[in-house]
């Protein structure tokens, strides 16, 4: 048995260290650890409630949009205040676009390269030697292909800055909507793009991982993992009031559940910060690090729902909405983040054909002294939440629990390994010093440590009740 | 190939439509072709960041990103883009800084963690040991030729060093015993980092301010350059965010933050904060965050010993001062300092740094007492634009008093 560390995986957002027990050839044991620590959520006492949207959104620059949406949904619960119709298309749109952005800059800046030969010269050069299946015009293909998505992405960050003012880290969102309007020129450019890009997205992402599907079909058996999902649900239809993605839990590839936000729990066991309790819910969290603890070996904490890891993702909401369920792997995953693309690509069509032109795109509101509030909401990655309190007209309590956090979760007190972990027992392994295989199985996953390793708990506080 | 100041007006022209980088691109290509200049290799390091300075240069480029790696940069390491992974892509950052030590550049996205001495943040592992961002800042900045800070977290802390900082964000420049070249920015705006590396590239170093930003760049406030600085000066205020107005009232930073964005704007030319309703946050600024927050909240009333400006006065300050950039400068200091002070409460510990020794200290008092000098003459200045009392000449009071005399 030989154990391997790689530090740093690339083509990641942070620094991500990964240890396998290599037998045979074949991965019997893993431990995926977040090394970088910064504690935005301490920082966040004692400020402004209206800031926490522009300030929790610097904690990651790829899903900055995500942390706005979540911010500003606890932000509305604790300030009692509605978005107005448009406000809430103009809030859905800028956060569409933002995961648009970030499913092209993944598929063709980070996973695409792991099975084609990118351009030859640096950052792409050198490439590990061996398992490049395509044929070389495939291969050209897909790599103009790929310097075309990053133009695509790139475009969608624009469409985000039509109504956001900036991409990354948008400024106009409020609790109450959007401080842009919505007038007829900037409709009519945020669709004519859109649709360039869907366009786009249809005729060639769609085709380029199935090109990739059908050049290594083994990678529809290789990283499972548990098969556990779960959802917040994303985008909520002014309209209807409801959520355009749905929320919900699966368990073990099991039949849809409903979310139960109470059987959320985090524990420390593996993680650098000291607990006396085994496992605790988000809201009542305390967090105290310690860099010296034994066994530990990530900044990650690990959240459970109901004792069990599960998985956040475009996969996790394809099987709770129904839209995808051919199975969990390394390649599902993959075709379920393009799919979704088109997807979100055409629910935003829909929605501005919803959006009045030059009506009221937000409205002036107040902030209570004391109030509190949880935002709820899927991001790019998995399931997303900020819990917010305010005191005094101060923030008193800030909570951060983020998708990477569950994805990339280390073992429990029982020792049962996090999501990721699990889906990397057996996968297989053709050349130790490359580790190829490994790296593939986790970049499936999306993964984001700049979000993960923020968090170090707000002092102990009463629980929030959903 | 351009000239040096053709460049540098380029790079500050007001007439761009499209994003500079498309024009500079071209130059680039022809200055490398005919020789004149060397694509320098490039290290970009990540440490405490949020990859959004990374995201943002992506965000920059037409026709495409890679084009960018083409024809400005040789981008060696950088781990969002490198394909090798674990102890393979630290030998090509070892090698790289080995083979072209004093030719290549280090680009530093992200605050250094100083606490437990760097231990928040480890970035790679060589020879079976954790190297921390810190340590590896140390060892490779004395070997490049340039080190360029993107970024405010890099810059000056940004985000990352907001009160209480637990994990001891510092900005590169307070680290390392060299210069470094601040992009600031949350993010850099791609032009920003495209302009100074092509500027580098062709001409060295550019003309840098007292915080080492580019001048072309940052040599004058949003304020100045804001499209809806006639309405600031005309008295109009929105009176909520998204309203129509100046935005100075719902906390708008222009006046204090040094950048170009109202003339370049955002990802192409499609939009910038202002143009969209919302108050600028001085994301440029070396304050930012904790001196720009509550962002919602106008700039404090001024309260020094000598004067007491209030919020109306400020704006006619700043627009007197603002005649030269100079000017702007200090106020912006005096601003920036105050903001700093008011702000202390709740965010930030009571009592601020001490300095560090006798020197310092009087040096901190003088240029204190200077700054306060020319604020108060700036706004004696004011006062004195009352009509004044007309004299009459000797002449004249003579007649009438010969008059009145004749009268009696």
């Amino acid at each position: 048995m030989a154990s391997k560390i790689i530090f740093p995986i690339t083509r990641v957002h942070e620094p991500l260290k990964v240890e396998v027990e290599i037998k045979g050839n074949q991965v019997v044991d893993a431990r995926v650890g977040g090394i970088l620590f910064r504690g935005f959520e301490l920082m966040l006492i004692g400020r402004d409630p209206r800031d926490t949207a522009l300030f929790t959104q610097r904690i990651c620059g790829i899903c900055s949009g995500a942390h706005a949406i979540a911010a500003t949904m606890a932000q509305q619960q604790a300030f009692a205040v509605q978005p107005t119709r448009n406000g809430q298309h103009l809030q859905n749109l800028i956060f569409a676009s933002d995961i648009i952005q970030n499913h092209l800059r993944h598929f063709y800046g980070l996973a695409l390269l792991d099975y084609v030969r990118g351009p030859n010269m640096p950052p792409f050069t050198p490439r590990p030697n061996g398992d490049y299946r395509l044929p070389q015009k495939v291969n050209n293909e897909l790599v103009a292909h790929l310097q075309e998505g990053l133009v695509k992405a790139a475009e969608a960050h624009e469409l985000m800055a039509i109504f956001g003012a900036k991409a990354p880290h948008q400024q106009t969102i409020l609790p109450t909507g959007v401080t842009e309007r919505a007038d007829v020129p900037s409709l009519m450019a945020f669709r004519s793009l859109l649709v360039r890009i869907r366009e786009w997205v249809e005729r060639y992402m769609v085709e380029d991982v199935l090109t990739i599907a059908h050049y290594y079909p083994d990678y529809y058996e290789i990283g499972a993992g548990y098969g556990n999902f779960i959802s917040y649900g994303m985008f909520v239809n002014p309209t209807t009031g409801k959520r355009e993605f749905q929320d919900g839990v699966i368990i073990g590839r099991g039949p849809l559940q409903p979310l139960d936000t109470t059987g959320i729990t985090e524990t420390v066991h593996y993680s650098w910060y000291e607990d006396d309790e085994p496992h605790r819910p988000p809201s009542e969290g305390i967090t105290v690090p310690n860099v010296d603890k034994a066994d530990a070996y990530t900044w990650i904490k690990a959240p459970r729902y109901k004792g069990l890891p599960v998985e956040g993702g475009p996969l996790a909401r394809a099987w709770i909405s129904g839209g995808y369920r051919r199975g969990v792997s390394v390649m599902d995953r993959l075709i379920a983040r393009v799919q979704e693309t088109e997807k979100i690509c055409r629910l935003a069509e829909k929605w501005l054909e919803e959006i009045v032109a030059y009506g009221p795109s937000y409205e002036p509101f107040t902030v209570p002294a004391f109030g509190e509030g949880v935002g709820l909401t899927d991001a790019m990655r998995g399931p997303l939440g900020h819990w917010l309190k305010i005191k005094d007209g101060k923030i008193s309590h800030y909570q951060i629990v983020t998708p990477t956090t569950w994805n990339f979760s280390p073992r429990d007190e029982q020792g049962k390994r996090g999501p990721v972990e699990e889906a990397l027992i057996g996968t297989p392994v053709a050349d130790q010093e490359n580790l190829i295989e490994v790296g593939r199985v986790i970049r499936s996953f999306d993964p984001c440590f700049t979000c993960a390793v923020h968090t170090i708990d707000a002092p102990a506080a009463k629980p929030v009740v959903l | 190939m351009l000239s040096r100041r053709e460049f540098v007006k380029l790079c500050m022209s007001a007439a761009i439509t499209v994003s500079l980088t498309d024009m500079l691109l071209p130059i680039m290509r022809e200055a490398y072709a005919q020789a004149k200049a060397e694509k320098p290799p490039v290290i970009w390091l990540e440490l405490g960041s949020c990859t959004g300075n990374t995201i943002s240069i992506g965000n920059g480029f037409n026709p495409s990103f890679v084009q960018l790696l083409r024809d400005i940069i040789d981008l060696r390491y950088h781990w969002t883009l490198n394909v090798v992974q674990g102890d393979q892509i630290v030998d090509v950052l070892y090698d790289t800084a080995q083979q072209t030590a004093g030719k290549f550049w280090l680009v530093i996205e992200g605050a250094v963690m100083t606490a437990e001495n760097g231990r928040y943040n480890y970035i790679y592992s060589r020879n079976g040991q954790l190297v921390t961002g810190l340590a590896a800042l140390q060892e490779l900045a004395p070997k490049a030729k340039y080190v360029i800070a993107v970024g405010d977290c890099a810059c000056y802390g940004g985000p990352a060093a907001a009160h209480p900082n637990p994990g001891g964000a510092k900005g590169v420049w307070d680290v390392i015993d060299r210069p470094v070249i601040n992009i600031p920015g949350c993010p850099a705006h791609p032009d920003w980092m495209s302009g100074t590396f092509s500027h580098l590239a062709l001409y060295g170093l550019p003309k840098l301010d007292s915080y080492n930003r580019p001048v072309m760049f940052f040599g004058r406030t949003i304020h100045e350059l804001c499209e809806r600085r006639q309405q600031f000066e005309d008295g109009i205020f929105a009176k909520f965010p998204g309203d129509k107005g100046c935005l100075f009232k719902v906390g708008c930073k222009g006046p204090v933050t040094h950048a170009d964005c109202p003339l370049r704007q955002w990802n192409h030319y499609v939009n910038w904060p202002v143009k969209a309703g919302t108050p600028c946050i001085g994301c440029a600024s070396p304050h930012f965050p904790d001196g720009m927050m509550p962002f919602f909240n106008h700039l404090p009333d001024i309260k020094t010993r000598t004067i007491n400006a209030n919020v109306k006065k400020v704006g006619k300050t700043l627009a007197l001062l603002g005649v030269g950039a100079v000017g702007t400068h200090l106020a912006a200091g005096i601003f920036a300092r105050r903001i700093h002070k008011h702000y202390v409460e709740g965010t930030k510990p009571h009592t601020p740094l001490p300095p560090e020794n006798e020197i310092q200290l009087r040096e901190e008092t003088a240029d204190l007492k200077q700054r306060e000098k020319a604020l108060a003459t700036a706004a004696k200045e004011l006062s004195h634009n009352k009509p004044r009392r007309r004299r009459r000449s000797w002449l004249r009071r003579f007649a009438d008093f010969w008059q009145n005399r004749r009268k009696e």
